[in-house]
């Protein structure tokens, strides 16, 4: 097969996972929607209507502890639907790199193919460590909108053009590798640490009709998940950025020159930094340092999409 | 800073919240009070958030140590805000000292930290396990089971496989307390001590070391002295006249590979030829490419850019040349078409300014304008020069910049139609009689970055030290383990110092391993 028959054969394998996870995202919304109905009656606050004029007092039932046991038959079917479009996902991954002869992430749509793929393996094997479905929504949802978006506006921006000389490095496939990695731990984390915003705020009873809430863990539990993922992350993106640095000073003549990416990388790594210490100071535990992953993550995606679009720099070989 | 408390506790109580309500505080009190709170890790952390939070400017402006053009763009483009910007210090804001002050503030509050904690650290690394508590049942894990033989078997038993799982272990009455992990917050320790030394080994790296810039044509000589440099930057502790090791460079010759892929000319490798000589020995050849830099003399040369130099001649009117070189020309697009400037100060009748396109594959656009097909050089190879005559500007200044003609006070001789068109090989008259003007030939150029730094090692070497002290700090668990030996029945606990999520299974674990050892020792 020709290079240009395989990338076809990849390019269709994209929608097929696109259009999979599509599927699943509407199914783990299903399962959202139906935890919501089924907790109703556990969560359901003992309203005490006093008929004293305008007022009336609800007195809340205390939140309902997670519910236990094997998750509905809707998460099941929609982490099975988000296996099957990794699967093809991961096919369309390898049948790149292949029809390019090199690493598939060499350019702006090879980063977010790959890098979505990773996102949800992530969520994947994450789920055969804890049960972590209620995040399926966020995930399958995140990774359709960025492939097909990466799709549509840059799969035609650079063909199965050769590798310019400063990227022919093995560091090509170790720096980039990890830091999609680490991307693809911080989103789970911050998917956690989103949850664990609104669980925090139901278990302090101002969200009681959130009923949905009461089926997943608790936000203590919540922040440790999303801690012990994000841990990872942060470890990741140390050698994201120690690579980095090394590769620099082969290609640039330089280890570090505060490039714009190289800024990023940094005020990344700083903030998950922040994250870690806050986690260990008296009252930042909790949503402080919730919000603080969030913002790590919200840089993340900065650095991915704003600074590579719109940011002159170093890192713009790929031509998008 | 944060972590650098005992990983077991959140951070403490700050007693310097109480004295600063002391309206008598001293001098000495004071230096205390501000002492405390720059090593709180509340300080440390809002610190850190600063630091993330004061380096996103250098990403929004050009900074003058990376894109010193962008800021040369940004200045004519705006110039009032430029004014303002740059009175902040955003155009370098990793050298402003409000980034500085940040970074520095939070390096003391991290060393304030270390110190004590390390002193705490190597006391604990002295002390026994701590005596076991009294009642284990609030405990992480606690199990209770039934003692099935003798209460000193199971002690002497539970003391062996707590040691032989890494735990230093001590024994108190029927019970033994054990703790394991120590590496932890030595890791956490190394860590921060890392950091340090990366910023001290960057620090004098640039204080010892130098980088400097030399564009090198074919068949032309380099040595490393001062005087041979294009541009050169050394640190605050070198004398650049003494400090260069002198070897010396040629580039023999430079060879580009291209390859015409999706409709554009690519480049596939870049290969500069050169021959190297060090103080008493031999010229020896070898080969800079990008990702591949040379390491000669202690510093490592590197591939950084490349491009056509047209080797040009001017005669005057009788002939007599007037000047000879080839003139480096930078390239504008992927298929080299170059620009450059020819200054010719002496020997003609004014002295003489040429403004140069250079097209290495020359094709006439619809436009009628020409535009470089590929970046190989080919027989439609064309040079098209616009002349001027005057002041150069080479004694009050304001022509030094060879790359740009500063024609204020220069005539222009030709306009866009009817510049001078050349072909290798060609010559051509000037205007006015000024003489003539010859094409010889193409030679090809390096630009070459030239960088020492001898605590580049240094930096690397804390770095990894500092990588190996994170994995320990967040992955190795601090956990103490008890086991008591009470009225019948052996009863285990665990307690976690710092995240230890695998706690309660590490009991369970080892509640069944010491009941198969005790089953082993006396099978009924």
């Amino acid at each position: 097969m020709t290079p240009e028959t395989l990338a076809a054969w990849s390019l269709l394998g994209v929608y097929s996972a696109s259009a999979v996870y599509v599927i699943a995202f509407i199914v783990f919304v299903l399962d959202l929607a139906k935890r919501s109905s089924d907790a109703a009656p556990a969560a359901r606050p003992v309203a005490v209507a006093e008929a004293a004029g305008s007022t009336a007092v609800l007195v809340e039932a205390p939140p309902a502890p997670p519910a236990v046991g094997r998750p509905a038959r809707n998460a099941r079917v929609g982490l099975a639907l988000t296996a099957v479009g990794l699967v093809v996902h991961v096919a369309a991954i390898v049948l790149r790199g292949v029809a390019a002869e090199r690493v598939p992430w060499a350019n702006m749509f090879e980063f977010a193919l790959t890098g979505t793929g990773i996102i949800v393996a992530v969520f994947v094997f994450a789920n055969l460590w804890k049960d972590v479905r209620f995040l399926g929504a966020y995930v399958t949802g995140l990774a359709a909108l960025l492939l097909t978006l990466a799709t549509i506006n840059f799969y035609d921006a650079v063909g199965l053009v050769p590798l310019p000389p400063p990227l022919q490095s093995a560091w090509l496939g170790i720096h980039v590798l990890v830091a999609i990695l680490a991307t693809g731990f911080f989103s789970l984390g911050a998917g956690l640490s989103l949850v664990q915003l609104i669980q925090n705020r139901r278990e302090a009873g101002k969200l009681p009709r959130l009923r949905l809430m009461t089926t997943i863990p608790s936000a203590e539990n919540l922040e440790r998940l999303a801690y012990r993922v994000n841990v990872i992350g942060f470890m990741l993106w140390t050698f994201t950025l120690i690579f980095g640095a090394i590769w620099a000073e082969r290609a640039w003549g330089r280890y570090w020159g505060w490039d714009t990416k190289e800024v990023w990388t940094f005020v990344i790594w700083v903030v998950f930094a922040g994250y870690i210490h806050a986690r260990a100071t008296r009252g930042w535990r909790g949503n402080r340092s919730a919000i603080l992953a969030l913002v790590g993550f919200a840089a993340v995606l900065f650095n991915f999409i704003v600074v590579n679009l719109f940011f002159s720099g170093l890192h713009a070989y790929s031509g998008l | 800073m944060a972590s650098s408390r005992p990983s077991d506790a959140i951070d403490q109580d700050p007693v310097e919240e109480r004295s600063a309500e002391n309206p008598r505080l001293g001098p000495i009190g004071f230096a205390r009070f501000l002492w405390r709170s720059l090593t709180s890790m509340r300080t440390a952390l809002i610190l850190l958030l600063l630091l993330a939070l004061a380096a996103v400017p250098g990403s929004l402006v050009p900074q003058r140590s990376s894109d010193p053009n962008g800021v040369f763009q940004y200045q004519a483009r705006d110039p009032e805000g430029f004014k303002i910007l740059d009175a902040l210090g955003l155009f370098s804001t990793f050298s402003t000292p409000w980034f500085s002050a940040i970074y520095l503030l939070l390096f003391v509050s991290l060393i304030g930290c270390i110190i004590p904690r390390t002193k705490h650290h190597v006391d604990a690394l002295r002390a026994r396990p701590p005596k076991t508590p009294a009642r284990l049942a609030r405990l992480v894990g606690f199990t209770s089971v039934e003692n099935p033989g003798e209460a000193e078997t199971a002690v002497t038993s539970a003391r062996q496989l707590l040691r032989s799982q890494g735990y230093r272990v001590e024994r108190y009455g029927d019970s033994i307390s054990a703790e394991r992990g120590y590496l932890r917050e030595t890791g956490n320790l190394i860590f921060h001590t890392a950091l340090v030394g990366v910023l001290a080994a960057v620090g004098l790296g640039g204080a010892f070391g130098f980088t400097g810039q030399r564009l090198l044509v074919e068949g032309e000589p380099f040595t490393n002295v001062l005087a041979d440099y294009d541009s050169f930057t050394g640190g605050s502790a070198i004398d650049p006249d003494t400090s260069l090791q002198p070897f010396s460079l040629r580039l023999d010759s430079f060879e580009p590979q291209y390859t015409f892929t999706d409709d554009a000319w690519r480049p596939l490798d870049y290969d500069a030829n050169v021959s190297v000589r060090e103080p008493g020995g031999d010229w020896m050849p070898a080969t800079i490419k990008i990702n591949a830099p040379l390491e000669v003399g202690g510093s490592q040369v590197y591939l950084l850019g490349n491009g056509f130099a047209p080797v040009i001649t001017v005669r005057d009117p009788d002939g007599v040349e007037v000047f000879h070189g080839a003139v480096p020309f930078l390239a504008q697009d992927a298929n080299l078409f170059s620009v450059g400037v020819v200054k010719v100060p002496d020997g003609l009748s004014d002295q003489l300014g040429l403004e140069g396109l250079f097209y290495p594959d020359a094709v006439a656009t619809e436009s009628g304008a020409l535009a470089s097909f590929s970046p190989l050089i080919t027989d439609n190879a064309r040079l098209t020069l616009m002349v001027y005559r005057g002041d150069l500007g080479l004694i009050d200044g304001s022509g030094a910049n060879v790359y740009s003609l500063d024609t204020t006070d220069m005539e222009q001789l030709t306009e866009r139609e009817d510049a001078l068109v050349l072909a290798v090989g060609d010559t051509v008259d000037l205007p006015d009689g000024m003489g003539t003007i010859e094409l010889e030939g193409v030679a090809q150029y390096v630009g070459l970055d030239i960088h020492h730094d001898p605590a580049q090692a240094w930096v690397l070497g804390f770095a990894l030290a500092a990588v190996f002290g994170l994995l320990t700090s967040l992955f190795i668990p601090r956990r103490r383990m008890w086991v008591k030996v009470v009225d019948g029945r052996i009863e285990y606990a665990g307690l976690a110092r710092g995240e230890d999520p695998a706690l309660a299974g590490a009991v369970a674990d080892l509640a069944r391993a010491h009941a198969e050892a005790l089953e082993r020792r006396m099978p009924s």
